[in-house]
């Protein structure tokens, strides 16, 4: 059953709400109230906003320090991922692990941010950054290739302590 | 017919057959790693232990013959903990490098693992390191670490290829794979290990890291390597056609395949070669041209020539239908007798496994539907006199590489006027022709071939030409098939502008005044199965995925050679 707003009418005021001063001053006190209160905008984009480790920004490829991904190219990212965004194709090496991304590509377009491709990592390879700009203006450019995939792993530690926290 | 107890159930067995066949006969599964139902038992995985009432331990289901009134449970607790203690033992040794693994997917160790293991290990160790990427031959890559020593693949090569080449060295967690001294597991059906191997010890060198198993759609298709037929599956990704792998079919290759045909059947589909769109030949040079000016300028000089000195030659390499709207073409569109295909012989090739001498696939079908000149038509030979007398002055060739295959062929060739191909790839006759046809692959079409025991098969579109659609045409869809688009670049695989022979042929016919009705290839089955023989009351739900053994005295009635 819906329940009917009770609407006050002017005869319903009380004799304060009816004088309307006090009322106008209580709205003064919010509006100055609010003027001095601490900002929580940012002049973006001179000032960026940097998330916290549990943001999920741009998925990224982790880079080790000798220049190598850990990515083994075994495909579960491309699998789980329910927007079909990510492409891998194998390739071998003569490193211990003899499988590595030859092409890894994300489409932008179709990425929705969901962090299922860092969830389902075995290596760790794969993580969401803290990148929010994501402009392009082609659908080609939307398509991320190994070089703009590959983050140097230090950059990206605060989401891996994170990780290994919580997941 | 005696019966004994599984889980509860009462099933009938022959005599003689152990409690794993019965049970999988009846539809029970019993996990197994080293029993395959083509080889001969070894029983050293331990997987397939079952609980046998009054038998004083569990004892292998793959060894242990069934007996009447015996009393068998798969699913008491005894079973259930065995088979956690086998799955333990086993991965006590076996990396977990899945990711890495190319079996990952269709790997039987990953499935038992996730339905019959609970998953913890009580092994704390280091895992024996061995030899990784190790060449056992040309074609197949060993890595150590991953086997499990079911001894499939030895069993394979000792009584399958009938070459034994591998063995195991060492004992204990140490054993492993290797080939006799100074061998190499080179035998032509070497890669048929790769399939059984249960883990990925073997690898295919050839598909090695190239897709993911769930990444491809899988095609039921049959090989055009030799005149056996085997019953493959053609696996596609992005359009490609990137592997062949055997398709169970006792009737005509079991389990098996040899490796040429498994290599070397598919690459030109998407090979450099291919030929895309119609060419004409203007001043020496073959041009591309559009379908339409094609069609015209081959009707237009067909025409310019009195029947008898236009010629036809089929192919053993193509399908049935194609054949038969050729014979068609040439008989009562054109009004030619000459028509006649050449056979393809290796005597170098065949062996008495599963490879035929007979390089083509469609030998017999061809004969079958009429590729055979009729009393007053010349035969190839006859063919080949009349072209050199300049008596024969135009010539149609579907999908075969004469000017390869048959000798000193060229020179006589370059006495026509007309030289019309059909062909999927460029090649020597190509090179020779005035007008060229580029025909779907086996790969692109549906159609029949006629084996060389008289089974007909039947091949599926597994790779769309410009004309197909995956969905529309009923092809069989990956995951990616079904989702992309057109801005996807994993869906953007090329796509040949080429037509089945038939069509071509169709169109032709329809120019020359002549409609021929049919719009699908099943249609021409049809018609085939109303006026020839060997065919009758067949269509393509009778032969479905296994084949057909067409009725013996018909095919010795069609056949007169």
């Amino acid at each position: 059953m819906e329940q009917k707003a009770v609407k006050r009418r002017e005869k319903d005021l009380k004799f304060w709400e009816r004088i309307y001063i006090p009322e106008i001053l209580k709205g003064l006190s919010l509006t100055f109230k609010n003027m001095v209160r601490p900002k929580f905008t940012f002049e973006y984009p001179e000032e960026k906003f940097v998330p916290s480790s549990a943001y999920r920004g741009r998925p990224v490829l982790v880079e080790e320090e000798n220049g190598e991904e850990r990515c083994v190219a075994c495909g579960l990212c491309s699998r789980v991922c329910p927007a079909l965004a990510i492409e891998v194709q194998a390739g071998e090496t003569e490193r211990e692990k003899e499988r590595f991304p030859e092409k890894f590509e994300i489409n932008m377009l179709r990425c929705i941010f969901c962090g299922f491709c860092e969830e389902v990592c075995p290596e760790e390879a794969i993580v969401m950054s803290k990148d929010y700009e994501l402009a392009f203006s082609s659908r080609e450019e939307g398509i991320y290739g190994k070089d703009k995939l590959l983050v140097p792993a230090n950059q990206l530690q605060d989401r891996i302590d994170f990780l290994r926290q919580y997941k | 017919m005696p019966k004994f107890t599984i889980d509860n159930r009462e099933i009938e067995f022959q005599q003689g057959q152990t409690i794993i066949e019965a049970a999988i006969d009846n539809g029970i599964e019993i996990p197994h790693f080293c029993w395959h139902p083509e080889l001969s038992v070894s029983g050293n995985c331990r997987i397939c232990l079952v609980e046998v009432e009054k038998m004083p331990k569990l004892v292998i289901a793959c060894s242990t013959i069934a007996a009447e009134g015996m009393i068998v449970h798969t699913q008491s607790q005894n079973a259930i903990e065995a088979r956690n203690v086998v799955m333990e033992f086993i991965l006590i040794n076996h990396p977990l490098d899945c990711p890495i693994c190319d079996e990952a997917g269709e790997c039987k160790l990953q499935d038992y693992t996730y339905q019959y293991s609970i998953g913890e290990s009580r092994f704390t160790e280091n895992k024996v390191i061995k030899q990784k990427h190790f060449e056992l031959g040309p074609r197949v890559i060993f890595d150590g670490e991953r086997c499990i020593s079911c001894s499939r693949c030895i069993r394979f090569c000792e009584e399958i290829a009938k070459d034994p080449e591998l063995t195991f060295v060492q004992r204990g967690d140490r054993v492993t794979i290797t080939t006799y001294p100074g061998q190499q597991m080179d035998n032509p059906y070497s890669m048929n290990t790769i399939d059984i191997c249960p883990v990925g010890a073997l690898t295919n060198k050839d598909f090695r890291f190239k897709a993911r198993v769930w990444d491809m759609s899988s095609t039921d298709s049959v090989c055009t390597g030799c005149a056996k037929g085997c019953n493959i599956n053609i696996w596609v990704r992005n359009n490609e056609i990137l592997r062949l792998t055997p398709r169970y079919n006792q009737d005509v290759n079991s389990y098996w395949m040899c490796d040429h045909g498994r290599l070397n059947t598919f690459k030109f589909v998407n090979g450099e070669d291919r030929i895309n769109s119609p060419h004409i030949r203007k001043e020496g040079q073959l041009e591309k041209v559009d379908w339409d000016e094609s069609f015209n300028e081959a009707v237009t000089r067909i025409k310019s020539y009195p029947k008898d000195e236009i010629a036809f030659l089929g192919s053993a390499y193509t399908t049935c239908e194609n054949n038969y709207v050729l014979a068609l073409f040439a008989g009562s569109v054109v009004g030619s007798n000459h028509i006649d295909f050449i056979s393809h012989l290796d005597p170098d090739f065949g062996d008495d496994i599963l490879r035929k001498n007979d390089i083509t696939p469609n030998k017999k079908g061809a004969e079958l539907v009429g590729i055979t000149p009729s009393k007053s038509g010349l035969n190839f030979e006859g063919m080949r006199k009349a072209i050199k007398e300049k008596k024969i002055k135009a010539l149609l060739i579907m999908e075969d590489d004469i000017v390869s295959s048959v000798k000193d062929i060229e020179n006589v060739l370059g006495n026509l006027e007309l030289l019309v191909v059909l062909a999927s790839n460029f090649n020597k006759t190509t090179e020779l022709a005035d007008l060229v046809f580029p025909t779907a692959t086996f790969a692109e079409k549906n159609g029949t071939f006629v084996n060389a025991d008289g089974i007909i098969q039947r091949i599926k579109p597994a790779v769309a030409t410009v004309e197909a659609d995956r969905a529309l045409d009923g092809f069989e869809m990956s995951r990616l098939d079904k989702f992309g688009s057109e801005f996807d670049r994993w869906m953007t695989g090329a796509k040949m502008d080429a037509k089945p022979g038939w069509k071509i042929l169709k169109s032709l016919s329809g120019l020359l005044g002549k409609k021929m009705k049919f719009n699908m290839a099943e249609e021409i089955f049809e018609d085939m199965a109303a006026n020839i023989d060997a065919f009758k009351g067949l269509n393509y739900d009778d032969v479905g995925n296994s084949g057909v053994k067409l009725k013996t005295e018909n095919i010795e009635n069609a056949v007169t050679s």
